[in-house]
């Protein structure tokens, strides 16, 4: 192999070093530029700012009944839209908006039947024609966050009057749509779908207990349960099932989504109890969206007057 | 300025990229809902991020033989003390208010914060004894020997963040499971390693 001689090169070809340098230069600021780009990029991919705000039309001739309205500072419609626990769209609170954004509310009926006199299929245009309530509650999470929401909506005792409920029928079971179309997957939601839920036939006709169809006036945005949802408030929130398709009466306790998942964890009665710990973590505070340090939490999340006599006797501790 | 010098400014100022858009967002109140869980969130999952980075350079560094990787190590490996770091003043000023009784009670309540916790503590002597005048004092085998509190305090993080999701389990599987190659890579090559000396012991 011949080796060539390094002076082949022509000094004329050489790059001069200043030139060379500012190439150099040139590249780095380039890749510092770049990278620093791409890295923003990614860290904006996992973690996007939040999405245009829903717009939802207004509830006509809302009541106002003085019974219903917690008087403490009520949470943003940003916070309340933006952050949300519906798994059917995403495990993650905050793109559940977005990922609800398409979901389909119309049309959309409800099955009532099981232990009743009159099985009947509401259709949601049916029930907005029920006189629409605000009633402004508090809302506590199972994971330790709470809220103050004025929802719209009516007793849930007014559809299961309508229905006519068996002298045997003790518990009421509900279920979320579950369209995998339009949903994640069991496996990527890490819990069974559809969802389900259930009450105690004196809990469901409990005047606290609504079927909710709007909140701040506006019917519900998708990502917090349209078109109906319960809203039970001295339980945690996930007792609070959404978008429902079905409502069956029972003679027995129903099956829970979340009792399925971790029995030791969620219980079917679920009452907001600073005295009972989730077995991971306290729940003796909460976080109030918007707060920047914790407070205390309430015994049935501060409804304990209206319904403690639901529970008088029962050992909530072994009833959790 | 040669090569090395910059891209150790090239890692400096990326690994900061995630802490200046953090800080951007909460300026202008872009932090959702619950900016508090959220940056706790954050902080942690970049602590983990880090350290998963910083494990990787040793894999890395003898399967392709980039060597000249383990430069950059220490200034990773600092970052994720640093983003534990602030995972902890976060939480001890947002949710406990600095409270030190609080956080005890915690620790002791909570056992996902007590793993977390030993974590981060973990780290304190790793960062302490990253100068080159410590690693001269205790010597390089002393040194490296100690810095395998890394992999705990990597393992620790994994458990810490598994506890406290509900059902979505994904980031912290998937942390898992980088976590097991990186760690899982280390004991095969220790197992190789025999085998390779004997080897070159032959060539010379």
């Amino acid at each position: 192999m011949v080796i060539k001689k390094t002076n082949e090169i022509k000094s004329s070809e050489i790059t001069d070093e200043k030139t060379y340098l500012n190439r150099r230069n040139f590249i780095r600021a380039g890749l510092l530029a770049g990278t620093t780009l791409a890295t923003a990029g990614v860290y904006r991919f996992i973690n996007p700012p939040p999405p245009k705000e829903v717009v939802t039309a207004e509830i006509q001739n809302i009541t106002q009944p003085p019974d219903f309205r917690a008087e403490e500072k009520l949470n943003s419609f940003e916070e309340i839209t933006n952050y949300n626990n519906f798994y059917e769209f995403s495990t993650s609170k905050t793109a559940v908006a977005r990922k609800a954004e398409n979901f389909v509310t119309r049309p959309w009926t409800i099955e009532v039947g099981g232990l009743v006199q009159k099985s009947k299929t509401f259709v949601i245009e049916d029930l907005l024609k029920f006189e629409q309530e605000e009633r402004i509650y508090r809302f506590r999470c199972v994971e330790g966050w709470s809220m103050v929401i004025p929802w719209i909506g009516f007793p849930l005792k007014k559809i299961l009057d309508a229905v006519e409920p068996l002298g045997a029928a003790k518990y009421v079971a509900f279920e979320t749509l579950y369209d995998a179309m339009q949903m994640q997957s069991s496996f990527s939601a890490g819990i069974d779908l559809p969802y389900v839920e259930g009450l105690r036939l004196d809990e469901a006709v409990h005047p606290l207990t609504i079927l909710a169809t709007g909140l701040y006036g506006k019917l519900l945005p998708n990502q917090n349960g349209a078109p109906v949802r319960l809203v039970v408030p001295w339980k945690y929130g996930f007792k609070s099932i959404k978008s429902i398709v079905k409502i069956n009466l029972t003679d027995k306790e129903t099956p829970t989504t979340w009792n399925i998942a971790a029995p030791r964890e969620y219980g079917f009665y679920s009452n907001v109890n600073p005295n009972v710990s989730h077995p991971r973590w306290s729940q003796a505070t909460e976080n109030r969206i918007g707060e920047y340090t914790r407070r205390p939490t309430l015994p049935f999340n501060g409804y304990a007057e209206q319904v403690e006599n639901l529970y008088s006797g029962m050992d909530l501790k072994r009833f959790f | 300025m040669n090569d090395v010098k910059f891209n150790k400014t090239l890692i400096f100022i990326n690994s900061l990229v995630p802490l200046a858009l953090l800080v951007w967002d909460a300026f202008f109140g872009k932090l959702g809902a619950n900016p508090v869980e959220f940056t706790i969130r954050t902080t942690g999952v970049l602590t983990l991020l880090f350290l998963l980075i910083t494990l990787a350079v040793t894999p890395l560094r003898k399967y392709y033989g980039w060597n000249n990787l383990v430069k950059y190590r220490r200034m990773l490996g600092l970052y994720a003390f640093f983003y534990g770091f602030l995972h902890l003043v976060a939480y001890s000023i947002f949710d406990k208010s600095f409270s030190l009784s609080a956080i005890a009670g915690d620790v002791w309540e909570r056992p996902f914060i007590a793993v977390g916790m030993l974590a981060f503590f973990l780290l304190v002597p790793l960062a302490v004894t990253s100068t080159n005048a410590m690693i001269k004092r205790l010597g390089g085998k002393n040194w490296a020997r100690l810095h395998k509190a890394t992999y705990a305090a990597a393992i620790l993080g994994v458990i810490h963040f598994w506890m406290i999701v509900k059902s979505d389990v994904f980031y912290p599987l998937l942390f898992g499971l980088i976590l097991a190659v990186l760690l899982g890579y280390r004991i095969y090559s220790a197992n190789e390693k025999p085998k390779k000396k004997l080897a070159t012991n032959n060539t010379n």
